[in-house]
């Protein structure tokens, strides 16, 4: 049985369909992908998993539990059990490394702080900041703020852990050590990914399972392998960034030569 | 015509939707309120932020409003040879009127516009999300104590603005202007009555603490999350505030002293 089973999601903004029937299962243990050019709605899926948003029709279910049908306090239960690593890291900006990556520890348990020490130190060390710990996140770059907000989101052994975009914007060293990150994390803690991104190789590089969004719908799904050898011309264009494709490259519009000759002079 | 018509339509329900939003957020926090007592450590660091950063403006300004009620009082009263009751008007004019409006004035420019941007600040950078994420209710962990810190933080102003404010018309009516002390201080203990004067100040700057450090919070937590956004929110705090607070202290004054 699957983790997280999304069956028949429609969501709207206003009049645009940002999902319109989408059936996703992300299986435990392992590391599912979405997928897909911008403003698909892929952070907004992870806000609808995580009960941050409410969908307009169908079902979202975490392990056995319908996300919108939970109460308060056992939505806010179940999401103990989630991490979720933001693009911009979401640390506080007024406390240091180490009690960021604390406060989790200090909000949900009475644990002495000598345990909590241990703890955050431990969590620190695996994403290789524990020297880091007393800087405050604006002395941070942007991969070590996500790997703090990493290892924050693990600070209280998860299940699952959603990531939004973690390689975006981030140089090849700290891209690098982000996706070895990952699937370390995974694998040694026996944690079910979610990763939201739309930079191809680093994604495909660990991902076992990909779903491609498009148009509010799931375009194609399949491991990392089975979509490189996907017949469809568009997820071929998207899987290898080609500039024009079934996406075109121009805004449409009227044609070219017709435009020069032809087209008004605006004042 | 039409089109002005659905407008103003448009614009009122935009009102009434903030204003059930504001009232929904104030339940929230205020359900958030009694666990604060288990961790009041909270409170304290917003007390330090909220009330101990807005002392020195509260201190300078008393200091002067008194200062200056001094000087116009004692050209008023002199004209009746009553200028030894400068001591009661300085201390009713600050104690039921300029002492809990002026500082809640004072508190919404100086405490709670820097309450709407830290939570503007904190929503856009995905902070009170972040929150959410961890299973932390944002508006009980970060809302409800800043809302108490400013509940408790107004009165307490109120009361430094208007001792600063008579000691300001002290130095200026018996420093400067010759006025005897005796008389200053015993006339301003014989007619400034406990509950009709002073205690009704005390209930205005309640009313104000609550309702600013309310609008502060909505605005900030209902913020657009850019940085347009927070800055609009943060004029917004400081305007509407404004409103509340002068039109609340007609509505308190005409209960309190309508009948006099």
């Amino acid at each position: 049985m699957p983790l997280v089973k999304i069956r028949d999601l429609h969501f709207y903004r206003g009049n645009r369909a940002i999902f319109d029937g989408v059936n996703i299962d992300i299986h435990r243990g392992k590391i599912t992908a979405i997928m897909g050019p911008s403003g698909t709605g892929k952070t907004t899926l992870l806000s609808l998993i995580g009960g941050q948003l409410r969908p307009d029709k169908g079902t979202i279910e975490v392990d056995g539990q319908n996300v919108h049908t939970l109460s308060h306090s056992e939505l806010y239960a179940l999401r103990k059990r989630m991490g979720m690593l933001f693009q911009s890291g979401a640390l506080l900006t007024d406390i240091n490394v180490f009690d960021n990556v604390a406060f989790p520890i200090r909000e949900h348990t009475k644990l002495p702080e000598t345990m909590v020490r241990d703890l955050v130190l431990m969590k620190l060390q695996s994403v290789g900041l524990r020297c880091a710990r007393n800087l405050m996140p604006s002395e941070l770059s942007g991969g070590m703020a996500r790997r703090v907000a990493l290892a924050r989101a693990v600070t209280l052994d998860p299940m699952m852990i959603m990531y939004d975009e973690p390689f975006t914007g981030q140089d090849p060293i700290s891209m690098g050590t982000l996706v070895n990150l990952i699937h370390r994390m995974n694998d040694a803690m026996g944690l079910t990914s979610v990763i939201v991104s739309h930079d191809v190789a680093e994604t495909a590089e660990i991902a076992d399972y990909i779903y491609l969004l498009s148009g509010g719908k799931v375009i194609e799904k399949g491991s990392p392998e089975q979509l490189k050898r996907s017949s469809s011309q568009w997820v071929q264009q998207f899987m290898q960034g080609l500039p024009d494709g079934p996406v075109p490259f121009h805004y449409p519009g009227t044609d070219f030569a017709d435009d020069l000759l032809n087209g008004e002079v605006s004042a | 015509m039409i089109d002005t018509i659905r407008s103003l339509g448009r614009w009122g329900l935009s009102v009434f939707e903030r204003l059930g939003r504001g009232h929904l957020l104030l339940l929230a926090i205020l359900r958030g309120v009694p666990e604060l007592f288990l961790r009041f450590s909270l409170v304290i660091q917003q007390l330090f932020s909220v009330g101990v950063h807005s002392v020195l403006i509260i201190l300078i300004s008393g200091l002067f409003v008194g200062m200056v009620l001094g000087l116009q009082g004692y050209n008023t009263l002199v004209d009746f040879g009553a200028e030894e009751s400068l001591g009661v008007l300085v201390a009713l004019s600050l104690v039921r009127e300029l002492g809990p409006v002026v500082s809640a004035l004072l508190f919404a420019g100086r405490a709670g516009s820097a309450l709407t941007a830290e939570i503007g600040l904190m929503k856009s950078t995905e902070q009170l999300s972040g929150m959410e994420m961890m299973a932390v209710d944002p508006v009980r962990r970060v809302l409800a104590p800043r809302f108490l810190a400013g509940f408790i933080s107004m009165p307490l102003l109120a009361a430094i603005f208007s001792a600063v404010g008579v000691f300001g018309g002290f130095l200026v009516g018996h420093g400067l202007l010759g006025v005897d002390d005796g008389a200053f201080w015993s006339q301003m203990q014989a007619k400034t009555d406990w509950y009709e004067d002073v205690l009704n100040g005390v209930i205005k700057s309640i009313v104000f603490g609550f309702v600013v450090t309310w609008i502060a919070l909505f605005e900030g937590y209902d913020a657009t999350p850019t940085s347009e956004g927070v800055g609009r929110a943060t004029t917004r705090t400081v305007v509407h505030s404004a409103f509340a607070i002068l039109g609340l202290d007609f509505v308190l004054t005409a209960l309190m002293f309508g009948d006099v």
